[in-house]
């Protein structure tokens, strides 16, 4: 399918619980921020807790038409590396693309093809040791906002965190920016290798 | 106020919240609850000073305004598809008793069997109710839609109820930037008044009762002339808009790209803001092609579309809804428009995206190239199509 020009998509992959469709808003809120235009969406089924849920980001130059689901993003994002096992997060991926993955290992390891770029990020330690929890699930998804904002630039971490602080304006706020900081700053990268 | 990044119903709560409603009425329903959610937390907060009214279920909510509207009250509900349906009886006797109340009605399929997506089936089914309907294309034209529609509805020669549609999900969750304006900006656009027929304890009478045969005919062909004259306030109400606001989405209609089109596609809602990037892409491909999006439904564009149409060869329909044994709804509607043409262009009417199945722009472009290839042969076509 042609791509409209000029309009990054990205697609979140999560499980119910942890957040995967509030950064996709929150993203699209970041790139607002900076003077972009920009479009958040979940893919509605039937969501619950632990299930597999997907959201997209659409950021744009331009006023964004496409009211269609995404079907090739230019990057994904994975909340919960587990999800390998059951969906196929790299579907569609464009080349050159970057997956980026919540996980301790060393983006080398991931097993990823090589005309992808993948970003790891260990964004579930970050979140236990902020004591970032919801019903005793980790909240990864500001520190995944982080490995986003150091992996693609397609947002500056410093208008991730503002939208986060303008979001949740008191102690929330703080420990959430706190993580975007400490995953952009300990994001691993590994380019893609062009073929 | 400000530009926020807000999903469809959030901004539909903020509509409402702008317009200085008195009364809400709702019953909550997939995929409209986070409407009524957010205006409950104005009301709660304070925010808004309105009564918020819960019922039982949507022949009430619609009851509760036509008695508000009754009274004097700028009021306002928001509902989908099931409960939509439910609303039938009363939304002929909002219309029919001529009460100034706006609804957002977010599109949703109706059953059975059940499905929570996208069709426009159930406002379609209450196109004769007498209700004004305007179809949304992006979260800005919610809130510009319920603005406007306020000052329309409340126009003297109106006076008809507004029904505001915007599809299920793609547009009711779809988070993109809206630009709110200051509310007093908005009540010198759209200020409240005090109508002449407000129910009053001082001074009561009726509404609504029985009528002999001859003046029951007299009102409804009132009721036509009103929604014939709102053409004239739709023009004014979105000129005076783009005045204050700077923003247009179109009066009955939406045009891209027809000044020098040899093809057209027509098309709502949703549907409409694909259209444009598949005549960008048809255009890239040599093919003049340009779109135009029904905004108003009722009344219907005729008049719009015998102008915009008149040159064209072919003009590809899409409809997200069917009349069963007959085909899509509007381009029924767009061919007789076009009926009174010398020479008609070719009309193929292409049902799609039922039950919230997915359409991009792709899909509307590769219907068009098949029109472009035969429609000097086929002069009508009428399909439901599978994707």
């Amino acid at each position: 399918m042609k791509k409209v020009p000029g309009i990054i998509e990205i697609r979140f992959h999560g499980r119910g619980g942890q957040g995967a469709v509030t950064a996709a808003q929150l993203l699209a809120k970041a790139a607002f921020l900076e003077g972009k235009w920009s479009q958040a969406f979940p893919f509605f089924g039937a969501e619950r807790r632990g299930a597999p849920v997907t959201a997209y980001t659409r950021i744009s130059n331009k006023p964004i038409l496409l009211r269609s689901q995404v079907y090739q993003p230019d990057h994904v994002v994975v909340l919960d590396p587990s999800l390998f096992a059951y969906v196929n997060p790299l579907s569609g991926l464009n080349e050159g693309g970057f997956v980026i993955v919540n996980t301790s290992k060393d983006p080398k390891d991931l097993n990823i093809p090589p005309n992808f770029a993948v970003a790891t990020v260990d964004a579930t330690s970050i979140a236990l040791d902020l004591k970032l929890l919801l019903a005793g699930i980790p909240i990864v998804n500001t520190a995944m906002l982080g490995a986003i904002a150091k992996a693609t630039n397609l947002v500056s971490v410093d208008s991730v965190e503002k939208v986060i602080l303008k979001t949740w304006p008191d102690k929330r706020g703080e420990i959430n920016a706190r993580a975007v900081r400490l995953a952009y700053e300990s994001t691993r990268i590994r380019p893609a290798i062009k073929s | 106020m400000s530009t926020e990044i807000l999903n469809g119903n959030h901004t539909a709560a903020y509509a409402a919240f702008l317009c200085d409603v008195d009364v809400v009425a709702a019953y909550p329903i997939t995929p409209q609850t986070p409407v009524v959610e957010l205006i409950a937390e104005f009301v709660e907060s304070g925010r808004l000073k309105a009564r918020f009214i819960r019922v039982e279920s949507e022949h009430s909510a619609m009851s509760v305004c036509v008695g508000a509207a009754f009274a004097g009250a700028r009021t306002f509900t928001a509902t989908a598809s099931q409960g939509l349906a439910l609303m039938h009886e009363v939304l002929h006797w909002a219309a029919g008793a001529r009460l100034p109340i706006v609804m957002c009605n977010v599109n949703r399929a109706l059953g059975s069997p059940w499905s929570i997506w996208a069709d426009y089936s159930d406002s379609a089914a209450q196109r004769d109710t007498g209700w004004l309907q305007v179809y949304c294309k992006d979260n800005q034209e919610i809130l510009d839609s319920v603005i406007q529609g306020y000052r329309i509805s409340e126009d003297s020669r109106v006076l008809l109820p507004v029904m505001v549609c915007y599809e299920g999900f793609i547009l009711s969750h779809t988070y993109m930037p809206v630009h709110l304006p200051p509310r007093e900006e908005i009540l010198d656009y759209a200020p409240k008044k005090k109508p002449s027929w407000a129910l009053n304890f001082d001074a009561p009478y009726t509404h609504g009762n029985l009528v002999l045969p001859v003046h029951f005919q007299h009102l409804r062909r009132q009721m036509h002339e009103a929604m014939q004259m709102a053409r004239k306030v739709i023009v004014e109400a979105v000129d005076e808009f783009r005045k204050r606001f700077g923003r247009f989405h179109g009066a009955l209609v939406e045009t891209y790209q027809m000044e020098d089109a040899e093809h057209a596609i027509v098309s709502i809602g949703s549907l409409g803001a694909e259209s444009f990037l598949a005549v960008d892409l048809l255009r890239e491909e040599g093919l003049r092609v340009g779109a135009v999006r029904v905004r108003f439904y009722r009344p219907f564009p005729s008049e719009e579309l015998r102008q915009l149409l008149k040159e064209v060869h072919s003009v590809t329909v899409f409809d997200r809804f069917a009349s069963y044994g007959k085909g899509g709804m509007l381009s029924v509607e767009v061919r007789d428009a076009l009926f009174e043409l010398k020479d008609p262009p070719a009309v193929h009417g292409y049902v799609v995206g039922l039950g919230g199945v997915d359409v991009p722009y792709t899909v509307l472009a590769d219907f068009v190239r098949r029109t472009v290839k035969d429609y000097a042969k086929v002069k009508r076509r009428e399909e439901v199509i599978m994707l």
